[in-house]
C-alpha cells in the first residue's frame, strides 16, 4: 500500500508540473512584450490545493484510516434508506408533487423563474433520456428538436393566431416528423458516428433557422408571441367563461408543471413497457436484440421519435414563456447542457435526471458570482462523472436479473 | 474562369488546413476507436498559442527585423504546446477510460472539449483576438487572380508537415508500431510495442498537426477566437471520414476535397449556407459509402 502510494504521488507531481508548463504561457505571455508568473502560479495553486486535499482524502479513505467518521456515516446512512424503505413509495410520490404544487404559493418571483427553468430542462431530459439513457444512443443535436418546437409554436401564434394548447400537439408532431427525417438516415449508423451526425443535424438546423429570413426572421428572432391562455367560469353576470392568457409566472409554473408531470408518467410507462425492454435491449447489445426478434431500426426511429416530441413540447413551452425566439437559444451548448444533466444524473433513471437538472440549474443560480465557470465546470463535471462514477448520481434500477449477476 | 480559378486557388488553402485537422481525427480513431471531441480545441488552442508567441515577439521588435524566423519559431514552439496539452488530456480523460464502454470515453471527451474551449475563453477573453502579423501581405496577382503570399506560405507548411508524417508514418520504426498498434493492440503489445507510449504519441502528433493548422488559420483570417475549434472540427471529422476513417492519405484527401466544396458551394450555390455543405457531404458519405474513399472494410461496431 505505502508503495502504491509513493507512486501515485510522483505521478500527481509530474502531472502538476505538467499543469504549470501548460498554464503558464496562456496567463503569463502577454501582448505588450512582458512575461509573469504571478497570475499562473494563482491559479496554478488553486488547483495544487484542491487536488491535493482531494487526493489525500481518498488515500486516507483507501487506507482505512478514516474508519472513525466513515463508518458512522454509513450507519446513519443505512438507517435513513431503511427508513424511507419502510413508509411506501406513492407517499413520497406524492408529498414530491404536494411540495411542487404549494411551491408558488412560498415563493417570490426569482425562484419561480428559476424552477420554470428546471422544469423545461426535466421535460429535455427526459425526452432525451429516451433516446441516450433507453436506446443508448449519443444524440448531440437534440436541442434542434426543442428548437423545432418552439418555431412552430411561435410561427402558428404569429401567423394564423392559434393559441398554446391548439399548437402543442402541431409543435410535438412537427419535433417528431423532424425526428424521423434526421432519423431515418442516420440511424442505421452506431455509437460514435451518430453522435457526429446529430451533432451536424442540430447545426444544419440552427444555421437554416438563422438564414431563412422569409419564415424565421434570422438572427434577430421573432417577438410578441402569446403566451397560453385558459377559460375559466365566470359568474359575474349569470355563467359565463372568459378568456384568461397566463401571464403571471405562478400561472405558467403551473402550466410547465403539468406538462413536466405528463413527460414524467409517459417515460415511467414506456421505460417499464414493451417497447422499453425492446430499446434497453438494444442498449446493451444491438446484435442479440436484432437476433431474438427485435425490430431494431423500427424501434430506434421510434426512440428517436419520441425523444423529440417532448424536446418539441419543451421548446413550444419555451416560446410562450420567453415570447421571444432566436436561433440563439438553439446552440450546440444547449445540447451538451441537456446531455450532461441526463449523464450526471444517471441514465435511465428518472429520479435522477430530476436530480441532475436540479444541480446544473440551481446551483449556477446560488453561486452567482462564479457564473463565468458555469460551462467550464460542467466539462469537468462531465468527464470526472465518467472517470469516477459513470452510473450517475441515483443509477438506474435494471429490470431483472442478468445472468453473471445472478451469481454462479 | 478567373472566378473559378480563384475559388479553386482558395479551396486548396482551407483544403490544406482541414487536412490537417482530420489528420489528427483518422490517427487517434485508427488506434484507439475514439472521436477525439477535443481535437478541434487543440486547433483552437493553436491559434491562440500563435497569437500569444507572435504579438510577445512583435513587442519586442522581432517582427520587423526577422519576421520568419519568428513565425518558424512560433509554429514549433506552438506544435510542441498542443502536444503536450493533448498528451495530458489523453492521461486524464481517455486513458482510465480505456476498456470503458465507448459511451463513456465518448462523453469524457465531449466534457474536455467543453471544459478546455471554456478554459480558453477564461484566459482568453470573450472577444476576437488579432493577429499582429503583417507578414505574407500582398502577392502575386495574372490578371483577376490573386495569390497571396500567405496562401504560399500556407500551403508549402502544409506539404511540408504532410510529407513529413508520412516518412514518419511510413519508412521509421516508430512508425510501423503506430501501424502495429492500431491493427492489433495485443499483438503489437506482446512483440515487445509499448501500446500506451505509442497512443501518447498519436494524440502529440495529431494536436501538433492541428495546432499548425491553428496558426495559419489565425494568420489567414487575421484573428482567433475561443469557439473557432468547434465548426472546423466537425468539418475536419467529415473529411476524416469521407477518405475512410483510420488512413492517412484518405484524410488528406477528404480534406482537400471538403475544403473545395465549401468554397465553390459558397462560391456557387450560397455564401449563407457554405457550412451545411460540409455535413450535408458527412451525411451522404456514411448513408452511402461508410468506408469513404479509401478505407477498408469495417465492423459492425464502427458504423
Amino acid at each position: 500500500m505505502i508503495l502504491e502510494s509513493k507512486k501515485i504521488w510522483k505521478n500527481y507531481a509530474i502531472g502538476l508540473v505538467w499543469l504549470f508548463v501548460l498554464l503558464w504561457p496562456l496567463l503569463g505571455i502577454h501582448d505588450d512584450g512582458s512575461l509573469t508568473v504571478g497570475r499562473a502560479f494563482r491559479v496554478w495553486l488553486y488547483v495544487l490545493v484542491a487536488t491535493f486535499l482531494c487526493l489525500s482524502l481518498y488515500l486516507l479513505h483507501k487506507n482505512d484510516i478514516l474508519k472513525w467518521v466513515t463508518s458512522p456515516m454509513a450507519k446513519v446512512r443505512n438507517r435513513v434508506t431503511a427508513a424511507a424503505g419502510a413508509l411506501p413509495n406513492w407517499f413520497w410520490v406524492l408529498s414530491v408533487l404536494t411540495g411542487a404544487v404549494l411551491f408558488p404559493l412560498f415563493s417570490h418571483r426569482y425562484a419561480q423563474d428559476v424552477a420554470i427553468n428546471v422544469l423545461i430542462y426535466v421535460c429535455l431530459g427526459l425526452g432525451l433520456n429516451i433516446v441516450v439513457g433507453l436506446a443508448g444512443m449519443l444524440d448531440l443535436g437534440y436541442i434542434a428538436f426543442y428548437g423545432v418546437g418552439a418555431y412552430t409554436y411561435a410561427l402558428l401564434n404569429l401567423q394564423y393566431g392559434m393559441s398554446f394548447w391548439v399548437a402543442l400537439p402541431f409543435a410535438a408532431f412537427f419535433a417528431c416528423i423532424s425526428g424521423c427525417i434526421i432519423g431515418y438516415p442516420t440511424l442505421r449508423m452506431r455509437g460514435d458516428y451518430l453522435a457526429i451526425v446529430t451533432l451536424g443535424f442540430g447545426e444544419i438546423v440552427r444555421i437554416i433557422l438563422n438564414n431563412w429570413m422569409e419564415l424565421t426572421n434570422g438572427p434577430n428572432g421573432l417577438l410578441g408571441i402569446k403566451p397560453p391562455g385558459i377559460y375559466y367560469p365566470s359568474f359575474a353576470h349569470g355563467f359565463s367563461l372568459e378568456f384568461l392568457y397566463l401571464k403571471k409566472l405562478h400561472y405558467l409554473y403551473y402550466v410547465i408543471l403539468f406538462l413536466c408531470i405528463f413527460t414524467i408518467v409517459a417515460v415511467y410507462r414506456l421505460n417499464y413497457s414493451r417497447i422499453g425492454r425492446a430499446w434497453e435491449a438494444i442498449r446493451e447489445d444491438e446484435t442479440v436484440a436484432e437476433l431474438m426478434g427485435v425490430n431494431t431500426f423500427r424501434l430506434k426511429l421510434l426512440a428517436y421519435a419520441m425523444g423529440a416530441i417532448f424536446g418539441g413540447i419543451a421548446g413550444a413551452f419555451f416560446s410562450a414563456r420567453m415570447r421571444f425566439v432566436s436561433p440563439e437559444s438553439f446552440s450546440f451548448l444547449e445540447s451538451a447542457m441537456v446531455l450532461s444533466m441526463v449523464v450526471l444524473g444517471g441514465m435511465a433513471s428518472i429520479p435522477g435526471i430530476i436530480l441532475g437538472t436540479f444541480a446544473l440549474i440551481v446551483l449556477p443560480e446560488v453561486f452567482r458570482e462564479v457564473e463565468l465557470y458555469r460551462m467550464l465546470a460542467f466539462g469537468a463535471a462531465m468527464t470526472l462523472m465518467m472517470l469516477f462514477r459513470p452510473e450517475g448520481l441515483i443509477p438506474a434500477k435494471r429490470v431483472g436479473t442478468r445472468s453473471e449477476e445472478r451469481g454462479g | 474562369m478567373e472566378f473559378f480559378l480563384q475559388q479553386l486557388i482558395n479551396g486548396i488553402t482551407l483544403g490544406g488546413i482541414y487536412a490537417l485537422i482530420a489528420l489528427g481525427y483518422t490517427m487517434v480513431y485508427g488506434i484507439i476507436q475514439l472521436i477525439n471531441f477535443a481535437h478541434g480545441e487543440f486547433f483552437a488552442a493553436g491559434g491562440y498559442m500563435g497569437v500569444i508567441l507572435l504579438s510577445y515577439l512583435a513587442a519586442h521588435g522581432y517582427m520587423t527585423t526577422h519576421p520568419w524566423l519568428c513565425l518558424g519559431g512560433a509554429l514549433v514552439l506552438t506544435m510542441i504546446y498542443c502536444a503536450g496539452l493533448a498528451m495530458a488530456v489523453e492521461k486524464v480523460a481517455y486513458k482510465p477510460l480505456r476498456y470503458a464502454s465507448r459511451l463513456s470515453v465518448l462523453l469524457s471527451a465531449l466534457g474536455m472539449s467543453i471544459f478546455l474551449q471554456n478554459g480558453l475563453m477564461l484566459t482568453q477573453g470573450v472577444y476576437d483576438k488579432p493577429y499582429p502579423s503583417s507578414l505574407g501581405q500582398g502577392g502575386f496577382e495574372f490578371g483577376m487572380i490573386t495569390l497571396s503570399y500567405l496562401q504560399i506560405l500556407i500551403v508549402a507548411v502544409t506539404v511540408i508537415l504532410l510529407v513529413g508524417l508520412n516518412a514518419l508514418v511510413f519508412k521509421t520504426r516508430i512508425g510501423k508500431a503506430m501501424r502495429a498498434t492500431a491493427q492489433d493492440k495485443v499483438m503489437s503489445s506482446l512483440v515487445g510495442i509499448n501500446s500506451n507510449k505509442i497512443i501518447s504519441l498519436t494524440f502529440a502528433l495529431g494536436a501538433g498537426l492541428a495546432a499548425a493548422a491553428g496558426v495559419m488559420v489565425g494568420l489567414y483570417y487575421g484573428s482567433v477566437r475561443y469557439d473557432m475549434g468547434f465548426i472546423p472540427g466537425i468539418k475536419a471529422f467529415a473529411a476524416a471520414v469521407l477518405g475512410g476513417i483510420g488512413n492517412i492519405t484518405g484524410a488528406m484527401l477528404g480534406g482537400l476535397i471538403i475544403g473545395m466544396v465549401e468554397i465553390f458551394g459558397a462560391g456557387y450555390i450560397s455564401g449563407q449556407y457554405k457550412d451545411v455543405f460540409a455535413f450535408i457531404i458527412l451525411i451522404a458519405v456514411l448513408y452511402f459509402m461508410p468506408t469513404g474513399i479509401m478505407g477498408e472494410n469495417i465492423d459492425d461496431t464502427r458504423v
